[in-house]
């Protein structure tokens, strides 16, 4: 299958997702640059970590306009797999390809530590191979992931089984205290209506080597490719 | 003709920043503040043939870019001038 990675200015997990998907998981992975138009026959396509443009004005808020962008919603639009993490899922809210946002976290700190997720609904391509209710464990680091949705929208995510990752604690409660960033209803990462895509503040390509302090994150990685494996490629 | 753009948190979106700021005014002794909020301000200039003209272009910008309408309310005033 083939991935590609965008690389917007002031992206720096870009090469973290290269690397795991490449040299851990021996995918075939191409970077796309945010000016390029996109271009490319992908499976999916991640929008990785950092700071794109600064994080001025709103995070992800400027690099939803990107030229890239026009070709990956279109992608997007018509079943292109997408997965944002922590700055991808931020300009996947800006851009309305998800609900909701992502604001300051509550602490107003930044957090970056390994935190525990719950598999809460495993009939999406990203979730596919993992079990309901299973803990993972990823890292966050982050400073504005603290996830907000208006009670109306929030009250769709849950009707429509949107929510794929809540933050709980090592016994898979989900607690304010087991909660980093206070996102509402302890939300790590959702999906759109379609299932498509999906968006999540932990780092999936931060853990996938043992050696690096675990491979839960690999897990979501081969969720996709065995998605992917399955069904015809759709076209970019 | 010259903008002044007011963005705000909505009512229900948590403000850390705004109860931070009214913790430290508490601890200078300004107990009577109470509901502080943070938010962002914008000035730009704007060629336009006319005042309605003005107003719906800056929304437009603010509706499009300067505000999250999700997490945000904006509001805005014109003057004369460069």
């Amino acid at each position: 299958m083939r991935w590609g990675v965008i690389t917007f200015p002031g992206s720096c997990d870009d090469h973290d997702v290269f690397d795991s998907l490449k040299s851990e998981l021996g995918q075939k992975v191409k970077f796309l640059w945010h000016k390029d138009e996109f271009a490319g026959n992908f499976d999916c396509v991640v929008l990785p970590g950092g700071f794109s443009y600064g994080d001025y004005l709103r995070c992800g808020a400027m690099a939803r306009f990107s030229p890239v962008m026009r070709g990956l919603m279109k992608f997007a639009q018509s079943g292109g797999r997408v997965l944002g993490v922590c700055n991808g899922f931020q300009i996947l809210c800006e851009s309305g390809l998800l609900p909701g946002a992502l604001v300051r976290n509550a602490g107003l700190q930044f957090v970056c530590q390994q935190v525990h997720l719950r598999v809460e609904e495993t009939d999406t391509p990203f979730t596919g191979g993992l079990k309901k209710g299973q803990l993972l464990r990823l890292p966050v680091k982050h400073g504005e992931g603290c996830y907000y949705a208006d009670p109306k929208t929030l009250e769709g995510l849950r009707k429509n089984r949107q929510i794929l990752l809540r933050y709980v604690d090592a016994k898979g409660k989900p607690t304010a205290s087991a909660n980093p960033n206070g996102s509402l209803d302890n939300i790590a990462g959702v999906c759109n209506q379609a299932r498509n895509v999906f968006g999540l503040m932990p780092h999936p390509e931060d853990a996938c080597s043992q050696l690096l302090g675990g491979d839960d994150g690999a897990k979501i990685f081969k969720s996709i490719a065995a998605a992917c494996a399955g069904k015809a490629r759709p076209h970019a | 003709m010259r903008v002044k753009i007011f963005i705000s948190l909505k009512n229900g979106v948590l403000d850390p920043q705004g109860k931070a700021i009214e913790r430290s005014l508490h601890t200078l002794g300004f107990d009577e503040v109470q509901d502080v909020r943070a938010g962002k301000y914008l000035e730009l200039a704007v060629d336009a043939p006319s005042r309605p003209a003005a107003e719906a272009r800056v929304r437009e910008m603010c509706d499009k870019l300067l505000a999250n309408t999700v997490i945000e309310d904006y509001r805005f005033e014109l003057s004369d001038g460069d």
